[in-house]
Formats: structure tokens, sequence, C-alpha cells
């Protein structure tokens, strides 16, 4: 709670930005426009067109919130909560996307990671290619991806989440390799000593030792499998989904529908994250980890 | 058949071959040569795979193709990589990160600040910050200026919250240290918090690499003059030319990788006195 008044102070401050950036920027029209009329404009009246206008270069705060309560909250009060226009509709479209490719993810880096602990070989050969992997701009390849998949006969949900899937693997694996062997020589003496073979002290410690590691992976892992899911949706004229909203957006110089969509988008990865940190203080809790 | 069977079998040996070296010893020559081994052998069961099902060029071409069209294109890939990664990316990452030292150093001497920035800085770093693409492009036009800014919004927040956590890392004695010699504030920063805070800011540097060569190749996909590797991948796959997408992914892969690589290097130089740099 220490913390709290210093963040209150910077949100507040980034707000203040906000406000003062979108009159700069969208000055130079709210003038152009009273010339054109042929009226000039007090200071005030600039402030409050700046504030209002319908495509600003960059949108008020307000303005985002009432067009983002426009195609949310309004909508489901009218009954059309899943229709094309709403956002709801478009957050479901990349939640599923993200959701499918965040669960193949962690399976594959759980997976690889239980291996190259137990296998020398592997460990040697493909952690190295793990790391360089993620030196390659792998979301340059998401169209590519999309485009070859589509051809093959795969569309929809699939392609999408497969590069969810990729940028979402290597946290899992770099943090579960770290947790697999976090317990300490003493620890796997005493599984010896119990004679515990190598299934029984990988459930038994390896595993229960790694949760810590899984869990802060398993948050970044989140993070960039929306992203994944966004970008997925960009170049290939999707239909639906949050990254399609904001291609359409930019298309159509509609910047208060971008800037919706990206505060959503933002909104929806905060939320994800944050159901991992409570599942993570409820394990960690019940298994006596925190102190 | 017979062809990949061939390869299948070179597969394995070339695994067998790694797992009877890996068991030997840890010298720097197995270091190297067992993942390359894998590397290779990869690349020859794709192409093995790819010639014995005979699998159309459209949907993947082979490593052989891909090498030819590289080297074919030389020029073309040149000029899109000087516009994506030299203009884009390397000019928003220096200023991106630049920006975020310089913001964690000013910052330094405000706890309150600090307080504050650390969990909103962490915040921002999980979003889809990539969303901010076709904002700025709309903002910053379609040349490298655009891709440049989307490069800087990306990178500074990673780069900020590992610069103010790194000039928190000298703990107390060292301080009081620096304290008794009556040290003041700009000398403690460069005597001690700084050199103490370069692991840090290394690792926020080698995040950033990725980040910045993804932010501009993506920005292309909003709008870009007719040059440029994002521009490229995504006209080439619209005309299913994908063995010059492979080409740029090529490309890309070793740029990102030497990018990478030398700041790894320099972190090596300037911290080889921290527990992870030695022997």
């Amino acid at each position: 709670m220490r913390s709290l008044l210093p963040i209150l102070t910077v949100v507040l401050a980034i707000f203040v930005i906000w406000y003062g950036m979108a009159v700069k920027l969208n000055a130079p029209w709210a003038y152009d426009k009273a010339k054109r009329a042929e009226v000039s404009l007090s200071f005030s009246e600039m402030v409050a067109d700046t504030w209002s206008q319908e495509k600003p270069r960059l949108p008020a705060p307000h303005q985002v919130t009432a067009e983002i309560w426009k195609s949310t909250g309004a909508m489901v009060l009218r009954g059309k909560a899943f229709s094309k226009r709403s956002l709801i509709f478009h957050g479901w479209v990349t939640l599923s996307a993200t959701a499918l490719g965040f669960v193949l993810g962690t399976l594959l880096g759980i997976l690889l990671a239980v291996g190259i602990v137990h296998n020398r070989a592997m460990d040697m050969s493909v952690m190295p290619w793990v790391i360089a992997s993620q030196t390659i701009p792998i979301l340059a390849i998401a169209p590519m991806v999309i485009v070859v998949l589509n051809a093959v006969g795969v569309s929809g949900l699939l392609p999408k989440a497969v590069i969810s899937m990729y940028l979402s693997f290597f946290p899992v694996v770099v943090g579960m390799v770290k947790g697999l062997r976090s317990p300490d020589h003493m620890q796997l003496d005493q599984m010896r000593t119990w004679h515990a073979n190598r299934w029984q002290t990988f459930w038994a410690l390896r595993f229960p030792s790694s949760m810590p590691y899984l869990f802060t992976s398993l948050k970044i892992a989140m993070a960039a499998s929306l992203i994944g899911a966004i970008v997925g949706e960009l170049p290939t004229g999707a239909q639906g989904g949050l990254g399609a909203r904001m291609l359409t957006g930019s298309y159509y110089g509609q910047t208060i529908q971008i800037w919706s969509a990206l505060i959503s988008a933002a909104v929806l990865a905060a939320i994800l994250v944050g159901i991992i940190g409570i599942i993570q203080g409820a394990t960690l809790k019940r298994m006596g980890m925190v102190r | 058949m017979s062809l990949v069977t061939g390869v299948v079998v070179f597969w394995l040996a070339a695994w067998m071959t790694n797992v009877w070296l890996s068991q030997r010893g840890n010298s720097r020559a197995v270091q190297f040569f067992v993942p390359a081994l894998f590397g290779v052998s990869i690349l020859v069961l794709w192409e093995g795979v790819v010639r014995g099902f005979d699998i159309n060029a459209v949907l993947l071409p082979s490593p052989s193709a891909i090498g030819l069209q590289f080297s074919r294109e030389l020029d073309t890939l040149w000029i899109d990589f000087v516009q994506t990664f030299v203009k884009g990316a390397l000019s928003g990452y220096a200023i991106g990160c630049g920006a975020a030292f310089l913001t964690a150093v000013a910052v330094d001497r405000s706890p309150f600040l600090q307080r504050g920035l650390l969990p909103v800085g962490n915040f921002v770093a999980a979003l889809p910050i990539i969303g901010m693409a076709p904002i700025l492009v709309m903002w910053f036009g379609f040349d490298w200026q655009s891709k440049s800014a989307v490069v800087v919004v990306m990178v500074f927040f990673p780069m900020l919250v590992n610069t103010v956590q790194g000039l928190q890392a000298s703990d107390h004695m060292q301080r009081d240290l620096m304290h008794t010699y009556g040290a003041s504030y700009p000398q403690a920063l460069l005597k001690l918090r700084l050199p103490a805070a370069m692991p840090f800011i290394f690792n926020g540097l080698k995040i950033c690499t990725t980040l910045a060569l993804i932010g501009a190749i993506v920005a292309e996909f909003f709008g870009s003059p007719i040059k440029g590797m994002g521009f490229r991948i995504s006209t080439e796959v619209g005309r299913l030319a994908l063995d010059m997408v492979w080409a740029e992914i090529a490309v890309a892969a070793l740029a990102g990788s030497a990018f990478y690589g030398s700041v790894a290097m320099i972190e090596r130089s300037v911290t080889f006195w921290h527990p992870s740099q030695r022997g």
C-alpha cells in the first residue's frame, strides 16, 4: 500500500500528458476548421474542440472511454453483445486464439524443458537453438504461417494460435529448465538415499520446486501469446479480432476505434496476467512456498 | 521414398553422434560442434522431406531453393536490410534505449517516483505495445521515421524497468563505504551504482534487440515505401513467392542473431566481473 500514492501520481501524470498532447496534436485541425468557417477561436474554445473532434490525431481519454462503453456495455444493454460491431465479439476472437496458443505453448515448453533437464544430448543440441530462435523476429513470419496454413485448408483459430504458441513457448522453456534444476545437491542426495527413481524424483522434488519459476514464466508467456494473436490478425485481413479492428481503423482513419481496440487489448492483457497471478498466489500458498 | 529413408537415417546418425559426444567431454569444440551438427541435420531433414514427398514450393520451399533465391536477390535484400534494420530498427533502438536510460538516471534521486514508475513500467512492458504501430505510422508518415518511432515506444519501458532495478542493485554496505569516502552523488553514481547496474542494463539491451527488429518489421505492415523487409514479406506472401519470403526471414534471422550477439559480446567485456560471465 506504501506505493499506492506514487503509482497514482505517475498514472495521473500520464493522463495530464495525454490531454496536453491531444491539445497540441489536434490544434492545427481545430484552427483550420475555424479559419474556413471564418470565426476566430479563443483558447478555451480551441481546447474544447481538440478534445471532441470526430477523427482526431490523438483522441482524448474520455473519448476513448466513451467509444469503449458504446461498443461493449451499451451493446450488452441492447442485447447485442456478440454483434460484429461489438468489442466483446472482437475481444473474444482474440482471446480464444490467445488461450489456445498459450496452452499449446506451455505444454510444448514444459515437454522441452523436461527433455532438456533429463537428457544431456538434448540440452547441448536443442538449448542453443531455442535461444537462437528468439533472436529471430518471429512475428515477421506471422503472415506467412497464416497464408501457408490457409493453403493447406487450416483456417480460423489455429494459425493464429500457432503464432501465439511460438511466442509463448520460449519463456516457459527457459523458466522451467531453471526451475527443474533448482533443487540443490542436498535434496537430490536425499532422494537418492530414499532410492527414488528418476520418475519419482521428478514428481516429488523437481516438479514442485519448479512452481515459482513456472508461474513467473507463465505471466510472460501469456503477454507474449496475446501479442502473437493480435499480430496474427493484422496481415491477412481477418474478419474479427482486436488486431483486425486496429487495421480497419487505420485504413479509414478512425483513430478513436484504434485506440479503443488498443486499450481493450491492454485491459485483456492485464486481466489474463492478473488471473495467473491469483492462481500463483493460491497454489504457492497451498504448497507453503510463500514466505 | 529411399531419399526420405536415407535422410531419416542421416538424422538419426547425427543424433547418435551428438549423444555420444555429449557424454564424452565438455570442451569448447564439443559445445560448438553439437548444436551445429543438430542444426545441419535439421536442414538436411527439411530438404529431404520436401524433395522426397514432393511438397509444393508454395507451401514450403526447400533450403536449397531459399539459398538460391538469397544469392540471386542480394541487391534487393540489401536495400530492404538498410531500410528496415539500419534506418528503422537501429535508430529507434539507440533513441529508445538512450531515452530510457536517461529517464532512469533522472528519477534515480527520487524514491517516490521510482516506487511509482516501476509497477507502471512493468505493466506497460507487458502490454501489446505493437498495437501503437498504426497510430505512429499515421503520425510520422510511411518512411523509416515511423518505424523508428514504433521501436522507440517498444523498447522504452523494458529498458527503463531494467535500468531502474539495476541502479538499486548495489547493497547498503557498498553505499555506506562510498559515504565514508565522502563521495558526492555523481561520484557514487559513476564509480559504484552504474557499474553495479551494468548486468541489468545489458539484460534490458539484449531483450530490446529482438523487440527492435520485430517493431520495425511489423510497423511496415501498416504502410511503407516500396522497400523494407516487412513490406517485401507482406507483398511476396500475396504473390505466393515463398522462397523470397524465406530469404527475407533468413536476413532477419542473421541480422537479429548478429545484433544480439554483438550486444552480448560488449556485455562480456563490460561486466567481466559478474558471476554469470566467469568461467
